[in-house]
């Protein structure tokens, strides 16, 4: 296997609506400039580009062709999409990079989640025979898990609450961050329900954003950044689509994933792709993160731009590792109704 | 200065085969039967799945199970959404039907949040005119199984489901000035700072580049044919009987070419390289819209020499 390591990272800032157009250029441009301008490089360094983002959340066909030119992509790059969140492009891009072809790639993801409206398009992500033609939308999936593990014992509105506290006080210290500030959890819990047992801080905002993360391998990781956050493992696993033959309580998946990346050992600090107060809550059980810092950025639920949520994680957790914060790493990102997909990044810095 | 914007409703009916387990269940939906498949492990799957989700080896024994049963988990609708089950505010839930051993998501019909908990005991609610799809239940409500007249009938194979998002959608700071501009008979193109290549309309950022193009550019309403075709075929829509030329014209001063109609001759008669002008509609159509301009026709100057759009094809 190579060496490949996080070197850059830029994000927009979570804001819940921007003016431009749906295909994320207007985000994007600004984006590529600070991730590029601060590795010194140029488009021409960069053998493969990869992205992830959503026609459904764009309302248009085929958005990724028009945010390539955010890249400026004449002469012919080397480019790939996935339609998913940025970190499976994240995952792609360091395929690519083992294979030998390339070793500098740039992967970006944008989404204008303030377009449409959301929680109704997420409902295209669901079993389109037997479910999706109900249109229960993504709160509502995301109530059904909540309340499985409330009834269950699994946990309690007030540790969800506590988790949204936390976030919010962390994410203070987050420039990008949408949502932040100083709650308690009292006057959280004193709140109306969105879609109960949920309350609006037990969900993610909605957010516009985009995101851009650079890999290199090798010497040329060592070139470009003083303390690269190399990647020890990548991995991602999935469980089924069906929302009523799975336990909504737990995570197979994530377990699986952490398991194939290689967690064997205490990490300082997790990023977490939890759109949902209780949804860290079953990745916590799933990862085994005891002691560990959980999201310092505040999390998805601080600032939860779709299909680039994921990547963020990713480029935040390496920045802890490229700023001497800490030496090991997990990022995790999520895809698919109630925490259905998952992947793990496990990084680390080495002196 | 504020970017156009409008809604844009995208609206598409999805038809969809089923294939022999579906196809099956949702017949049996139909005829107020529900019917769930046994996994390799003992466990009966409703809906039905068409592989087993460990093994992944096809599944092919049917079990009938009972058109009641009890609630897993829930979650309140206060604000009911179009398509969904009902109108008024309700309750999903992943509900076990006796006989199985997963869940299946629906509405349950109940006044309140408070007239519903994780454990109670709902029945289907039959649709009055099934036709073959999940929404053959209605919903559930509270209560136990009673007799249901069963229908019969031939087998269902397809499910269409209607779906139907809205969206705004904006336009960029570039294109709401050229938009702007069109209302006004003037065609406003961008100058990219860098390859000084001009666009029209205009983009967020040059192709080349990467960077936004920030020069505004008034181009003339003539230019050139680079390419075209003769249109032959009828379609759904079709404003003009063929044959009529669709063709890209390179506006003088523009690097790059964009599509419309080329009228006023034999559509036999053009040619690459042909000299084109803008026919406009009346004043008082305009818009904010290239339909501004109803078509091109030829302006009658001698032909374009090809070296003039030839890196532009
Ligand atoms: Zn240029």
């Amino acid at each position: 296997m190579r060496d490949v390591a996080v070197v850059g990272f830029a994000q927009a800032p979570a804001v819940r609506e921007t003016h431009g157009t749906t295909n994320g250029v207007e985000m994007l441009v600004p984006v590529f400039h600070e991730v590029l301008g601060a590795l010194g490089l140029t488009k021409s360094d960069i053998g493969f580009w990869c992205s992830g983002s959503s026609d459904y959340v764009a309302g248009r066909a085929f958005s990724f062709i028009a945010a390539v030119d955010a890249i400026g992509a004449f002469p012919p790059i080397n480019e790939s999409h996935v339609e998913a969140d940025a970190a499976w492009a994240c995952y792609e891009a360091w395929v690519k990079i083992q294979t030998g072809e390339v070793d500098v790639a740039l992967v970006y993801g944008f989404g204008k989640s303030s377009a449409g409206k959301l929680r109704r398009v997420m409902t295209m992500q669901l079993d389109p025979y037997t479910v999706a033609p109900l249109w229960p939308d993504s709160l509502s999936v995301a109530g059904l898990q909540a309340r499985a593990g409330l009834d269950r014992g699994a946990w309690t509105e007030q540790q969800m609450a506590e988790v949204a506290a936390r976030s919010r006080a962390d994410a203070k210290s987050n420039p990008r961050a949408q949502v932040k500030g100083d709650v308690s959890v009292e006057d959280l819990l004193a709140r109306p329900y969105l879609a109960d047992p949920l309350r609006r801080h037990d969900c993610a905002p909605i957010t516009d954003g985009a995101a851009a993360l650079v890999l290199a391998a090798g010497d040329r990781a060592r070139e470009l950044a003083e303390r690269p956050a190399w990647i020890t493992g990548i991995a991602h696993r999935v469980d089924s689509a069906n929302l009523g033959g799975r336990d909504l309580t737990a995570s197979p998946s994530t377990a699986g994933a952490a398991k194939a990346a290689g967690l064997d050992h205490k990490v300082d600090v997790a990023e977490l792709h939890a759109p949902f107060t209780h949804q860290e809550l079953v990745l916590r059980g799933a990862l085994g993160l005891n002691g560990s810092r959980i999201n310092p950025s505040g999390g998805a639920l601080c600032g939860n731009p779709m299909f680039s949520a994921g990547l963020i994680r990713i480029g935040e957790a390496a920045r802890q590792i490229s700023s001497g914060q800490a030496d090991r790493a997990l990022a995790h990102a999520t895809s698919g109704p109630a925490l259905q997909h998952n992947l793990v990044c496990l990084m680390e810095g080495r002196d | 200065m504020t970017s156009l914007s409008a809604p844009l409703n995208v609206e598409f009916d999805y038809t969809r085969s089923l294939g022999p387990v579906l196809g099956r269940f949702i017949t049996g939906l139909r005829d107020r039967r529900i019917e769930g498949i046994r996994g390799d492990d003992g466990r009966v799957h409703v809906p039905p799945v068409e592989y087993d989700p460990v093994t992944a080896r096809k599944l092919t024994e049917w079990v009938e199970v009972a058109a009641a049963g009890t609630v897993r988990t829930w979650t309140w609708v206060s604000e009911p959404d179009e398509g969904q089950p009902l109108t008024r505010p309700f309750a999903w839930a992943l509900i076990q039907l006796d006989g199985a051993d997963t869940s299946m998501l629906h509405a349950v019909d109940v006044p309140s949040p408070d007239d519903i908990r994780t454990g109670m005991r709902v029945r289907v609610r039959w649709a009055a005119d099934p036709v073959g799809s999940m929404h053959d239940i209605a919903c559930f409500e509270p209560g136990e199984a009673v007799e249901a007249q069963a229908g019969q009938g031939e087998a269902v194979t397809m499910v269409t489901t209607p779906v139907r998002l809205a969206y705004t959608h904006s336009a960029s700071a570039e294109e709401t000035r050229y938009l702007d501009g069109l209302r006004e008979g003037r065609l406003l193109g961008q100058r990219c700072p860098v390859c000084r290549k001009v666009y029209i309309p205009p983009r967020g950022a040059c192709p080349t580049d990467g960077v936004p193009t920030v020069d505004e550019v008034e181009l003339p309403d003539h230019g050139t044919v680079t390419t075209f075709c003769i249109v032959n075929v009828p379609f759904l829509g079709q404003r003009i009987a063929p044959p009529y030329v669709a063709a890209y014209v390179l506006l003088d001063g523009a690097d790059i070419a964009f599509q419309h109609l080329i009228l006023g001759c034999d559509a036999s008669s053009v040619r690459m390289g042909m000299r084109v002008e803008a026919v406009w509609r009346p004043r008082e159509e305009w818009q904010q819209s290239l339909a501004n301009i109803d078509h091109f026709e030829p302006s009658g100057e001698p032909d374009a020499p090809f070296e003039t759009y030839s890196q532009h094809l």
